[in-house]
């Protein structure tokens, strides 16, 4: 019987609500606390449809898999051979993406060029200009050209090897940014030319060009300023991948870099990124096609990133047809960030080890999404590189085994028809069947 | 003095041309034939070179500009000296938008009137415009001075950092976190240097002064309308 109720009558259990439940009160009494937007770091944490949706069928009697350890499966890729006379080689196509001096240390900046380099493959800089660390660390350092055009300079962007224009990211597509004041160090603000201590707002439109005619005049001058030397990758969020692939092939860009709801940014509203833009799984075919339709696949480089972890997810975008991934988070947790290691101090900010996601505080116990110079000691840039590298290498043989076993001597041999889909919803974003069948919604010629 | 023609040899040649110039050169003056309004037009300089435009430029004529000076013998598209570094550029006739965007240093003079978003994002640079500015000027400029003989349009200074202000007509209205400022002597004494390198005339006494009234430069909740 129970006690509180005498009468005996029998309780129904306590039930939660699944539309309020304690996650979304929780967001409730912030808001109601504080009257302003959460704001956090990070891709979206909700579940989406993903790279784990969808299988490789390996090798069979009409498939011949290669030998793992004799016979090759070549890694490399070219970007930019359209246009720029000194194209950028990688070993691997797995790049690591934009992030800003100012949103990381400069020792994790000096880390992901170390590790990049080490791997053979290429770093990027972010909002906030280029450092020495990054560019003596790198040996091929893409530098990204933003609307706040924060520390840009002509002498940095002649010292790139090749020119990102950042149009979008997947975390926020159409937002600018803001780096709170408390990440404002002396040299952070000397480099944004603004005062220290002061809140960055970083605009969410470039200040001399709008649409895609303007963008292809800009892509001229950005060319006549570097002499035609270096690729020009244009970035864009998962928002309208066929049109925007298709209007920044037309622009002359070399490379389309095409960011997934999955891919990070160092802080801004929640709500944006848990509802703005698409998966990177849903946004890669439509981008392909766009590329196709032109004639420029394979010509036109597409790079292809949020939420890419593993070898399987670069063999799953390679298939579907991305020349190369570039991975941002995925790094940062091979340097060390949300290391349970920092379990108790993760505690005593409110949060515990994979779920930190305050990088715009400054007070990452890892000492990498911060410019406290006590908290950045504890990183170890020549570690936090051979973290790295290791990790890049891993997931390059990982890649390989898929590709051998699907009798792939290059990943970029990876096919659409090497996959299966697990869910109706992959299948559909992946135009592969779905397991057991030779059917996909949307397929051709084919009735619901 | 040397002459390129752009619709003779192309522009890529021009700007190659250009940029060949070392910081010792002996050919200091150089002049360019047939624009006729091409974009990218001698942009990416870095020598103490003087190179005159016959005609109206394009796109982002002079962008990201250093040591050179450049005049613009016509009027001058969008974007013109973009992100200049250093030197001067000067332009006879008008200017379109975003003229000197982000600017970092160096000085641009436009003896017409510029477009919308002149000096947009500014970190640095000194613009000087002769006659009247256009809406959303100097949105989030950072550093450097916009002196304007003329008007100003709507929202000028929007959301501004420490970028100041100087006119000498009337201002339309005022962007978010722009307020009027007191001259004092120093202003005065800033314009005249400003405008004698530029080379126009005005009284410095008949300008006013705006700039950043710095109530959005920490975030505080009670301002969030004001974003």
């Amino acid at each position: 019987m129970n006690k509180h109720d005498p009468k005996g009558i029998p309780h129904t259990t306590p039930r939660q609500s699944a539309t309020f439940t304690q996650d979304i009160n929780s967001d409730i009494r912030r808001a109601a606390a504080t009257g302003i937007y959460d704001i956090r770091g990070g891709g979206a944490k909700r579940k989406v449809p993903s790279f784990d949706d969808l299988l490789f069928m390996g090798a069979s009697i009409s498939r011949y898999p290669l030998e793992g350890y004799r016979e090759k499966c070549d890694t490399n890729v070219t970007i930019g051979g359209l246009n720029a006379s000194n194209p950028i080689e990688l070993d691997i196509p797995i790049t690591i993406a934009g992030m800003s001096f100012g949103a990381l240390s400069g020792p994790a900046k000096e880390a992901l060029g170390r590790g990049a380099s080490a791997a053979g493959t290429s770093t990027t800089t972010g909002d906030g200009g280029m450092t020495p660390e990054e560019r003596g660390h790198s040996n091929k350092l893409v530098y990204q050209y933003l609307p706040s055009r924060y520390g840009m300079n002509p002498n940095d962007l002649r010292k790139a090897d090749a020119i990102e224009i950042v149009v979008g990211q997947g975390a926020k597509p159409g937002g600018g940014g803001m780096l709170l004041g408390q990440k404002i160090s002396d040299r952070v603000a000397e480099m944004r030319n603004l005062p220290k201590g002061i809140d960055q707002r970083s605009a969410c439109r470039h200040p001399d060009w709008t649409g895609p005619d303007d963008l292809e005049i800009k892509i001229l001058e950005l060319r006549e300023i570097t002499g035609w030397k270096v690729p020009i990758y244009v970035k864009v969020a998962g928002a309208r991948p066929y049109y925007d692939t298709t209007l920044a092939v037309k622009a002359g860009a070399d490379a389309v870099v095409l960011d997934g709801m999955q891919g990070g940014t160092a802080a801004t509203q929640d709500v944006f990124i848990e509802h703005v833009g698409q998966p990177t799984l849903a946004i890669v075919r439509p981008a392909v096609k766009a590329l196709q339709d032109l004639g420029m696949h394979r010509k036109v480089s597409l790079i292809l990133s949020g939420g890419i972890r593993s070898g399987a997810d670069v063999a799953k975008a390679m298939a579907l047809g991305a020349d190369a991934v570039a991975i941002g988070t995925a790094a940062l947790i091979a340097l060390g960030d949300n290391d349970p290691k920092y379990e108790a101090e993760y505690n005593a900010l409110g949060t515990t080890a994979g779920a930190y996601d305050d990088w715009h505080e400054g007070r990452d116990p890892a000492g990498i999404t911060t410019q406290d110079p006590e908290l950045m000691k504890r990183f170890d840039p020549i570690e936090g590189g051979r973290r790295l590298k290791n990790y890049l290498k891993v997931m390059t043989l990982e890649a390989q085994t898929i590709a051998r076993a699907c009798g792939k001597n290059h990943l970029h041999n990876l096919e659409p028809e090497d996959l299966v889909a697990l869910t109706m919803e992959a299948a559909a974003m992946a135009q592969v069947p779905l397991c057991g069948t030779d059917w996909y919604p949307g397929k051709p010629n084919t009735s619901y | 003095m040397q002459t390129l023609d752009l619709s003779e040899i192309g522009l890529r040649e021009v700007n190659k041309t250009l940029h060949a110039q070392a910081e010792n050169t002996n050919q200091t003056a150089w002049t360019i034939e047939n624009a006729r309004g091409s974009h990218a037009i001698a942009c990416g300089l870095d020598a103490p070179i003087e190179v005159t435009v016959k005609g109206s430029t394009g796109y982002y004529c002079g962008g990201m500009n250093q040591q050179a000076t450049i005049n613009v013998h016509g009027s001058a598209g969008p974007g013109t000296g973009e992100n200049i570094m250093s030197g001067k550029i000067v332009i006879e006739g008008d200017a379109s938008q975003y003229l000197g965007a982000t600017g970092h240093g160096g000085l641009i003079v436009v003896k017409g009137n510029a477009s919308s978003r002149c000096g947009i994002s500014m970190k640095g640079v000194n613009i000087v415009v002769q006659g009247n500015i256009g809406h959303m000027s100097a949105f989030m400029g950072q550093s450097g001075n916009l002196v304007v003989l003329g008007d100003a349009g709507d929202a000028l200074g929007d959301s501004c950092y420490e970028a100041r202000f100087f006119v000498r007509g009337s201002v339309k209205s005022l962007g978010a976190d722009c307020e009027k400022k007191e001259m004092r002597p120093e202003h005065i004494e800033f314009l005249k240097e400003i405008l004698a390198e530029a080379e126009l005339d005005a009284d410095p006494s008949e300008f006013t002064r705006y700039g950043s009234a710095r109530n959005l430069y920490n975030f505080d909740v009670d301002n969030a309308g004001a974003y």
